[in-house]
């Protein structure tokens, strides 16, 4: 509980924040039930997999094929890396992803007015720039979480490596 | 050729190595001495302890991986050898925290720079914390004796392109540069420190002071973590820790208690004060877990004409101090230059923006140079560090407030560090922040650094290098320990680790924590009727 309550009061947000977090109570019950917060959720993927597009355009493969095999797998990476995240990292990336994923918040806090699988390019990726450079600073620690996030599981996969020219780890032994 | 792993076969040989992720039931144990961590203060401590023919419990939160393990992934790497899998962050998300958890804690990931603890520094402790006995000759004969341990010496291969970079870019302005001493044997130059080195030639704690202690008969419990320690009266009474699940992140219902002699705190400058916080350890002058410092760390990269390749070579070989000496040490926050290594997923992580502007720099990552500035805190009166304090269950977070002071020295950092690389021949210079979009020329970078808003959460700061929280000083009103790392207020218990440092080094610390780690054990090994031998 305090871990939400750091979260929210982080930053400059928290008047809001707070306000929209108590329309919530069905949703925060749902961590609060098991000592170990979620890892990756199917409706946390539904959010991952409409911001890697556009977090990672001009990165990804141009196929689409192979475009959504590494959509696909950054969205894998990401939820393994949460999964490794201790309770209080994890309980905060779920109340991010909940604002996401919840329509009211999506709407106010991120400025998508559609759902994420329906979301524009443009409206996504206005939403990241947004977030990035923020004058409240959670709203920046947000977005940074998600760069941080899905940079890290695409630059993890040897998918990723050829087009900026790296060769991998030498061999040893 | 197959690479020896010496800790496979020191538990093949039967080493007292207990995987707590696996224990069915209780355990409580006894013992002279039991550590917690096992990195630079307690594999110096394990090894000084038990050569004077002491019981020894090491006690690690972290698992026991060693160079078999060690493929040079940062996937893997990062999760398993880094706390909270390398995302640590402060309690605002600011400052991204690097620091070691496995056996060997940071020194089996660090980037293998050496350097003793700078004369200035020295005189800074003695002036305002009463450390009169640290002085820099009082210290020599410690660092000595661990440098010929650790096989610290001049690194005289040549240095790899990234850091050759930063000599000529220096050289070309007029700015002295040096080559760093580095802890390893037989290197073999390959670049990948970060995630373990995968020959054994890094002499980390992993390989030679925590061996030599098992060698002997201590014991060492993983993937335990210590909750508490039962303080009554000015003494610790037990230790009680928790057994975590294979993954390191969950606490099991089995539990593990010792009982010693005398107690060592060497769980790193956020580990070590979050122990004694949870203990209710007294605290009467209000110095517990504050002053704590970072090396607030900033990025420069830079495109150049020709390939780079920052992943391969050595890291960090070569420094510029030219910006901490300068000014008094109190004056503006100085800054040391380092050259770090390029991996795609740290680098992926650190630099800023997304989408295009982000893959076409991502594109240039062969021919990339970074620059790292690491600011000098707890210097300057308006930089007096953070403070470690505990989230409801119980876990450490550290608040530290980006000041005027540190972000002044955050924009000459910027601004040196481009001068230098467009100097060296950088087509494009990236400083690491939000608004930053890169400069085509010294001079437009200088006009753009000038007028950067220096933010949270806009300008990127990294750190690798923890340090205070349970400050030492020569009075009980000023410090948590005294110049041996023995607490004011409990008898039986030390700190040995990055913790006890009362401001910032100044330079990287692992030298640091081994030259004063060994002269508080052999003091602690003496007191505790132990025979010392001589270290190296």
């Amino acid at each position: 509980m305090t871990d939400r309550r750091q979260f929210l009061k982080a930053g400059a947000a928290s008047g809001l924040a707070l306000a929209l977090a108590g329309r919530l109570p069905s949703a925060w019950a749902r961590i609060e039930e098991s000592a170990r917060p979620p890892a990756l959720g199917e409706k946390d993927r539904v959010v991952l997999a409409a911001i890697v597009p556009v977090m990672l355009d001009g990165a990804l493969p141009a196929t689409p094929a192979e475009r959504e095999a590494a959509i696909g797998a950054t969205v894998d990476g990401v939820g393994i890396a949460v999964a490794g995240l201790p309770n209080h990292s994890r309980e905060e990336l779920g109340e991010l992803f909940m604002l996401l994923d919840l329509p009211l918040t999506r709407r106010l806090l991120a400025g998508v007015s559609r759902p994420w699988p329906e979301a524009s390019h443009e409206d996504i990726a206005g939403f990241l720039q947004s977030w990035r450079t923020h004058r409240i600073g959670l709203l920046r620690s947000g977005y940074q979480a998600l760069h941080e996030l899905i940079m890290a599981a695409w630059y993890a996969l040897p998918a990723s490596w050829s087009a900026i020219q790296y060769p991998g780890p030498p061999k040893v032994g | 050729m197959s690479i020896r792993d010496p800790i496979r076969e020191g538990l093949a040989r039967g080493w007292k190595v207990t995987d707590a992720s696996a224990l069915e039931r209780n355990l409580a144990i006894e013992t002279d001495v039991v550590i917690v961590g096992t990195g630079a203060g307690g594999g110096v401590t394990a090894e000084i302890l038990s050569a004077a023919g002491l019981d020894v419990v090491l006690v690690e939160e972290g698992a026991l991986k060693s160079s078999s393990d060690f493929r040079m992934r940062e996937a893997v790497a990062y999760p398993e050898l880094y706390q909270e899998s390398g995302a640590r962050k402060t309690l605002d998300k600011a400052i991204t925290i690097l620091q070691g958890r496995s056996v060997g804690g940071s020194t089996t990931v660090n980037w293998t720079s050496s350097f003793r603890t700078p004369p200035a520094t020295l005189a800074f402790w003695q002036s305002h914390f009463g450390l009169d006995d640290l002085s820099e000759n009082a210290l020599a004969p410690w660092f000595e004796s661990m440098e010929k341990r650790l096989g610290i010496a001049p690194w005289t291969v040549p240095p790899n392109e990234n850091n050759a970079l930063l000599a000529r870019g220096a050289e070309k302005i007029g700015i002295p540069s040096n080559h760093i001493r580095r802890n390893v044997r037989g290197c073999w130059n390959l670049g990948y420190c970060g995630m373990g080195c995968p020959t054994n030639a890094k002499q980390s704690m992993l390989v030679t002071t925590i061996p030599a202690a098992l060698e002997r008969g201590a014991r060492l419990l993983t993937r335990t973590r210590v909750e508490r320690l039962v303080v009554k009266n000015g003494r610790v009474e037990g230790l009680e820790a928790r057994t975590l699940d294979a993954a390191g992140v969950t606490a099991r219902a089995q539990r593990i208690a010792v009982r010693a002699r005398h107690y060592v705190l060497s769980a790193g400058a956020i580990g070590s004060p979050a122990v004694l916080l949870r203990s209710g350890a007294p605290d009467p002058h209000r110095v517990l877990g504050a002053r704590t410092f970072l090396h607030p760390t900033v990025v420069s990269a830079a495109v150049m004409e020709a390939p780079v390749n920052g992943y391969s070579g050595a890291p960090q070989t070569v420094y510029s101090d030219h910006f901490l000496e300068r000014a008094p040490i109190d004056g503006p926050v100085g800054y040391k230059l380092e050259a770090p290594p390029l991996h795609p997923l740290l680098f992926g992580m650190t630099l800023p923006g997304l989408g295009e502007t982000h893959a076409a720099l991502m594109r240039e990552f062969a021919n990339t140079q970074a620059l790292i500035a690491l600011l000098r805190d707890g210097f300057h009166p308006d930089s007096r560090g953070g403070t470690v304090g505990l989230r409801d269950d119980g876990s450490p977070v550290l608040a530290y407030p980006l000041t005027g002071a540190i972000w002044d020295g955050v924009r000459r950092a910027l601004l040196s560090m481009a001068e230098i690389q467009f100097a060296a021949g950088a087509k494009r210079v990236f400083p690491a922040h939000e608004l930053a979009g890169g400069y085509a020329s010294w001079k437009e970078a200088r006009d753009g650094i000038e007028r950067l808003p220096l933010e949270p959460l806009l300008t990127r700061v990294v750190s690798a290098h923890v340090m205070g929280g349970c400050g030492m000083a020569g009075d009980a009103k000023r410090g948590v320990v005294d110049s041996h790392g023995r607490h004011w207020q409990i008898a039986n218990l030390s700190v040995h680790d990055g913790s006890v440092f009362p401001t910032s080094i100044g330079a990287n610390p692992q030298l640091s924590i081994y030259g004063l780690t060994a002269r508080s054990a052999s003091v602690l090994a003496e007191s505790l009727d132990g025979r010392v031998a001589p270290i190296g």
